[in-house]
């Protein structure tokens, strides 16, 4: 499994905000966190890259535990999360940027490739490689927020959110790159409030309930769960 | 009546405080303008060779505070805490100034064991002076920041602070219990002996570019440019910036925050220690009160380039290094009024540009 989380439970000081969360992420598979605001998706991932540390409970990346290891530890191991709200570096250059993406590698032939082969997916991003990060739309910042997560070589890329403030066409788009990084080979752990969107191209989904996941099960079938149908896809309209 | 009383007069209170600002500044200038005038037009005082001394001696000065200055700018851009404890770093620079050279000037050399290891190998002792004395000051910064600051990273920013003039109080006392608290010589090699350099005539009186000032002001140039090609242009640079912008976005990208955040304070602590050998070397007098003004005087530096202003804080250092020396002279007062000035400077600029010279990194909410 290159992702497995058994139950494990967050607190914020006095606030408990994971309660007993087990999921697990097998290779190749899109698997998406959906809920409401505050459900705890982000904590999820935060506790995963080794920002937050689990009070109790394991996870594990092929059988190896990292409950407790350092964010940049996690990073080496190819486990990388595009953080909510894209946070790119907002002065510093688009190169730049995607630059500090590959900080853990250090192999520059390898690290020119993909660049280059992330400069041939977004040309958006080749055309504006001198300009500083900040100055780039939000559906531009998006693509950079990802292929900056896609330069530090990841086995799982751990999406925040991606479809935030986008405009639909450009959430389509950006579901679009998901996808197809995914058919290349990198497992996806994906956090939404975008429910639909997030199912429709995922193999799995767990739903998040204040702090506790309270379904799971293949896309499809959440997808047609009237209880998700009712609090997440917008009833009738789902 | 009795409630709004108080509201009425923090109202006038209001409107003194906005018209205090321009009157302030009215009064400065014209004061400026004035003294300017008599000094330069109808009293002419200084002849140019004067002006010339002054200026030499600003620029070598200020290149030492750009130094200093640096450390806090680095060290506020990626923490934003003020490191009051700069100058004691630098102090500490300059008392392995002092030993290093009284060291070598006690190892004999040559065929009658006369001649001093610092004087019969002045470049080795030199490039050995500045190494221990960087590494000294590099590791004390270090330390500072393991002790006296990573406990309290989540505390309220006051708190730090107050860390930070405690570790400055802690080490000044602990220079002088271990050093006592007498002035002392440093023993400078013969070819940077104080007084020795290039002489030259203007208005036929002689100006001297001391040797020590020359090499002071070359080293700082070097290290400066250095320095800011680390940052924009390296990895470790590239790091520091994104740690600075946003520590955990950064250690998502895998950068180790608390490891950028050491070297930074090694790095600072290596310029100031390189700032401390400077001063030894140029004022060839140490004492554990060396670095308390210096530092202060780089703080104003720093904030008047801009803090967290790589360039900002280099200019703010020449700038105030030439205004200070220059000053009085110009305004026909005093020379011990340099200090006044310096700070009167710092006055200034926070009351009519709080973001400094350069700067536009505090215009920005940073939390």
């Amino acid at each position: 499994m290159i992702l497995e989380i058994e139950n494990i439970n967050v607190h914020y000081g006095a606030i408990h905000a994971l309660k007993d969360v087990s999921f697990h992420l097998a290779e190749g598979e899109i698997v998406s966190l959906i809920g409401a605001n505050g459900a705890g998706k982000s904590t999820n991932l935060n506790t995963i890259s080794g920002i937050l540390h689990p009070t109790s409970g394991k996870i594990t990346s092929f059988g190896e535990e990292i409950t407790h290891a350092a964010p940049q530890t996690i990073v080496r191991k190819g486990i990388v999360q595009v953080p909510e709200g894209r946070k790119i570096f907002p002065s510093m250059s688009v190169w730049e940027n995607l630059e500090l993406g590959a900080y853990t590698q250090t192999n520059r032939a390898e690290i020119n490739e993909r660049m280059q082969a992330i400069f041939q997916r977004f040309p958006r991003l080749k055309e504006r490689r001198n300009q500083p990060g900040g100055t780039l739309s939000g559906g531009e910042q998006q693509m950079l927020a990802i292929a900056r997560g896609l330069m530090a070589k990841p086995r799982v890329l751990l999406l925040d959110e991606p479809s935030m403030g986008l405009a639909p066409l450009m959430v389509e788009q950006i579901f679009e790159i998901i996808r197809e990084i995914n058919q290349e080979g990198t497992s996806i752990l994906l956090v939404e409030q975008n429910a639909l969107m997030a199912l429709s191209i995922s193999d799995r989904g767990y739903v998040l309930d204040t702090g506790k996941i309270v379904l799971g099960g293949a896309a499809d079938e959440l997808l047609h769960n009237p209880m998700v149908i009712d609090a997440y896809l917008g009833g009738n309209n789902g | 009546m009795n409630e709004t009383l108080p509201i009425s007069i923090a109202r006038k209170g209001a409107n003194v405080l906005k018209y205090l600002r321009p009157v302030f500044g009215a009064v400065i200038l014209i004061f400026i303008i004035y003294r300017l005038i008599q000094t330069l037009l109808i009293q002419e005082i200084f002849g140019p060779e004067t002006w010339t001394r002054l200026v030499i001696a600003g620029m070598i000065i200020g290149s030492v505070y750009a130094l200093i200055a640096i450390g806090y700018t680095l060290v506020y851009g990626i923490l934003f805490m003020i490191n009051f404890a700069h100058g004691e770093v630098m102090m500490l620079g300059a008392y392995t100034c002092f030993f290093v050279f009284e060291a070598l000037k006690n190892i004999k050399v040559g065929a009658d064991h006369s001649l001093a290891f610092s004087n019969a190998y002045p470049v080795i002792s030199i490039i050995i002076a500045f190494i221990l004395g960087m590494s000294v000051s590099a590791l004390t910064g270090f330390l500072l920041e393991k002790v006296a600051y990573r406990p309290l990273r989540q505390a309220p920013r006051l708190v730090p602070l107050i860390s930070a003039i405690g570790a400055s109080i802690f080490l000044q006392n602990a220079a002088q219990l271990l050093f006592s608290p007498q002035l002392r010589d440093v023993a400078n090699p013969q070819i940077l002996a104080r007084g020795s350099g290039w002489k030259f005539l203007i208005n036929g009186s002689s100006v001297t570019i001391p040797y020590t000032g020359v090499f002071t002001f070359l080293l700082s140039l070097i290290l400066l440019v250095s320095l800011y090609l680390i940052v924009q242009k390296t990895k470790f640079g590239r790091a520091m910036r994104a740690v600075a912008l946003d520590k955990k976005t950064a250690s998502l990208m895998g950068i180790d925050v608390d490891k950028t955040i050491s070297l930074t304070f090694l790095i600072s602590g290596a310029l100031a220690g390189a700032a401390g050998v400077m001063w030894g070397l140029h004022n060839s007098m140490v004492y554990y009160f060396t670095g308390f003004v210096p530092g202060i005087k780089a703080f104003t530096a720093a904030v008047l380039g801009g803090i967290g202003n790589l360039p900002g804080a280099m200019l703010g250092g020449l700038f105030l290094g030439i205004i200070e020396s220059v000053g009085p002279a110009a305004l026909g007062i005093d020379f011990q009024l340099k200090d006044v000035i310096a700070f009167l400077l710092l006055i200034v600029v926070l009351t009519f540009r709080p973001s400094g010279l350069l700067g536009e990194v505090l215009a920005k909410e940073k939390v």
